[in-house]
């Protein structure tokens, strides 16, 4: 194999480091969530305190990454401050790209620095540098331009670092790379801000080898092909991810006002087609990605204070944040919308679980659950932009006990003040913004780190159960393959907007030429390996099934299959239970 | 034939020219890339591309000691890599920096204007064309 075995562990402690060839991993799990799961499950201790020293913060990439297009994803693990058990996020950008040219299949950094420091890899070295003066900028943005500038390598590097949020240990706090892509959701950002790690620089350009030159080139063009001439990535191209905003509304799955309907008048106002015909200013792309999915509005303002001055913010917007921030707090200004998004970006937040931390607040503010005396003085109120604008900066400057309280999720907020009936978390992280039916509550339930993404049960309400009715049995099946399948996409590392050009055989090729020859069973049981490492951890570290509940508002308002059904969402939640701690008692 | 850069606000800076022109050696990766692009201050600002743009009476043979550097017809240089001696004086003679540099070989890297990152731009940022005299 190639360098992809290569492990870097770095001791922010001591401030050393050391390379370890780890083929057994990469051989065994492929790379990305399957070796980031197993180096998880190494270096993790027992019940440590997710934002002690000792939690370890792992970034793994995989081998089709910096050699296929659209393998452009980076697996970040850890333990998450947020839920307290499995912490995974995943990141594009130019991570993937950086890590893999770097000589890397992954980073290890453990231990904490007696003062703010960010880390520059360059040259298979580890360069350790004050970060003393950058600690408590007000903008993420303003990291980001002054590394730039003191760092080489423009065109070949990620810059990864956090706001904020980050520094004030916001359990949703993200890591930010290239401006406007994220290590979002569980916290990383609060993971690297308890090591006073404020960013990391990686720098690489190397070259990978392939088994097979020819091959190689023409495996390349048919995923080429597929990804630039077929229709299967319109969807992420044309309007972007916010293309979902109106179909979602037509249908009624469109969360609005903290779940309390699926339909938002004003959705026409912050659909991608609005914001494609008045504000997007520019499309940007991960590192060998041709679809460029990342759209930005360019947002112009006057100043209040000073007449005939104006500034142009570029403001980057997505189906996930327009929904958290814009219909779940029922917001209808587009321009609102684009600033309250700019404002999570600055702090280094998760823009999914802020809205829902916030859509909780403003109902349990309408119920006098809490009051001006823990808003400091705020009238939260569904629709009022200004006034988010200021709980997003309390929330992120942890401005009192309150604020601190809602910086740690909406279901730790619920447990002190009540309103846990419609706190919309999942095993304490925030819903996505999908009421399409059961099997996408399912799906993020049950998914091993809680995100829509895990299964895509979403995708089951929509494409199956409007069609035909599912048993227990078959839907609890239908998300645990879907759910290991994306363990061998994550692993390579795939970006999951391509997993329709990335079929099995399409992997067992790529695979072949990067030295990895592997059966299609036994792909398959790799992802369904990697699926159960992570349950692995996570019940180490004191998940329970029992314990995982539904909040009550998904059962009454309903979803475009009807009432949601309790027995039915037992059921399977149960099958899937046993199904996996008989698969961890017994491994095959 | 040569390459253009027609409209750097076009490019989404996916790097797919970059990997296209290091994949010609049958690899992956962006240590050959004969293209650069990098962005003009943060993503947000966009991109800039730089790639020889077959100069006439171009510089980076002027100076080379050696003859190693010859005017291609049709636009840009030809490098004999057996007569270069890697003074970097090339290198130095390129103002946009298209000159990229062989650190294994101590060789410049001398695009030939085949035209495979233009093949493989998604958007028609890059195109292959005939010189204009």
């Amino acid at each position: 194999m190639d360098m992809i075995s290569r492990v870097l562990y770095i001791d922010l402690t001591n401030r050393r480091y050391s390379i370890k060839e780890r083929p057994d991993l990469f051989e065994k799990y492929i790379g990305g969530s399957g070796a980031g799961s197993a180096l998880l499950l190494e270096e993790c201790p027992q019940g440590v305190d997710p934002l002690s020293k000792d939690n370890p913060i792992i970034f793994a990439v995989g081998p089709l990454n910096g050699v296929f297009p659209i393998a452009s994803k980076t697996v970040a693990m850890f333990k998450s401050p947020h839920t307290g058990d499995l912490g995974e996020s995943h990141c594009g950008g130019r991570t993937s790209v950086a890590i893999r040219l770097a000589g890397f299949g992954a980073i290890v950094i453990k231990g904490k620095s007696d003062i703010p420091v960010y880390i520059s890899i360059h040259g298979g070295k580890v360069f350790f540098k004050d970060a003393t003066t950058l600690w408590g900028l007000g903008n993420n943005a303003t990291v980001g331009r002054i590394i730039r500038e003191r760092e080489e390598g423009s065109g070949f590097r990620t810059i990864m670092r956090i706001g904020k949020a980050g520094e004030n240990l916001v359990t949703y706090a993200n890591v930010s790379a290239e401006s406007f892509r994220h290590f979002g959701r569980l916290g990383l950002g609060a993971v690297f801000g308890s090591k006073l790690l404020k960013a990391i620089v990686v720098y690489g350009n190397e070259s990978v080898p392939v088994i097979d030159s020819k091959l190689y080139r023409e495996t390349y063009d048919e995923i080429f092909n597929a990804a630039v001439h077929s229709t299967v990535m319109k969807k992420y191209h044309d309007l972007g991810t916010p293309m979902n905003v109106l179909p979602l509304n037509e249908i009624g799955a469109l969360p609005t006002r903290n779940l309390q309907n699926g339909k938002f008048e004003g959705s026409d106002k912050v659909s991608g087609e609005n914001y494609l015909e008045h504000y997007l200013g520019r499309r940007v792309a991960c590192a060998h990605c041709p679809v460029s999915c990342i759209h930005i509005a360019a947002l112009r303002e006057p100043y209040d204070d000073e007449p005939y001055f104006y500034k142009t913010s570029m403001i980057s917007y997505d189906y996930e944040p327009i929904y958290a921030l814009g219909t779940m707090l029922g917001i209808d200004n587009p321009e609102g919308l684009l600033k309250l998004l700019d404002k999570v970006e600055a702090f280094g937040i998760d823009a999914i679980s802020t809205g829902v931390v916030l859509a909780w607040a403003t109902e349990a503010f309408k119920k006098e659950l809490i009051s001006e005396k823990e808003t400091l003085g705020l009238k939260l109120q569904f629709g009022d932009q200004t006034t988010y604008m200021e709980a997003i900066k309390h929330i992120a400057e942890r401005s009192n006990d309150f604020y601190l309280n809602l910086g740690k999720g909406a279901e730790n907020a619920s447990k002190i003040y009540g309103g846990s009936e419609f706190a919309l978390t999942y095993n304490k992280n925030e819903i996505a913004g999908y009421h399409t039916g059961p099997a996408y509550h399912l799906g993020m339930i049950l998914g091993a780190r809680h995100s829509h993404l895990d299964n895509a049960g979403y995708s089951i309400d929509q494409k199956v159960l409007t069609k035909q009715a599912l048993s227990e049995e078959e839907l609890a099946n239908m998300i645990i393959e879907e759910e290991s399948w994306r363990n061998v996409l994550s692993s390579l590392v795939i970006c999951f907007f391509a997993r329709e050009i990335y079929t099995l055989d399409v992997v067992k090729k790529t695979l072949k030429i990067m030295g990895l020859d592997k059966t299609e069973q036994e792909i398959l049981e790799i992802g369904r390996q990697i699926y159960m490492n992570k349950f692995k951890f996570k019940l180490r570290e004191g998940f329970s099934f029992d314990k995982l509940n539904f909040p009550e508002r998904i059962f009454e308002t309903p979803t475009p299959l009807g009432n949601l059904d309790r027995k039915f969402m037992f059921g399977v939640l149960n099958i899937i239970k046993e199904t996996v701690l008989e698969n961890l008692s017994n491994p095959s | 034939m040569r390459l253009s850069v027609i409209d750097t606000e076009k490019c989404v800076g996916c790097e797919l020219c970059m990997f296209a022109c290091s994949r010609r050696f049958g690899e992956g990766g962006l240590e050959k890339s004969h293209i650069w692009v990098r962005s003009i201050g943060g993503f947000e600002r966009g991109f800039r591309v730089i790639v020889c743009r077959a100069c006439n009476d171009p510089p980076c043979a002027k100076v080379c000691p050696t003859d190693a550097l010859t005017i291609r017809e049709g636009g840009g240089v030809m490098l004999t890599a057996s007569k270069c001696i890697g003074c970097g004086n090339c290198r130095d003679a390129c103002i946009i920096g298209a000159v990229f540099w062989d650190e294994k070989n101590n060789k410049p890297m001398i695009c030939i204007h085949c035209g495979i990152c233009a093949e493989y731009c998604p958007h028609g940022v890059i195109v292959l064309q005939e010189k204009e005299k």
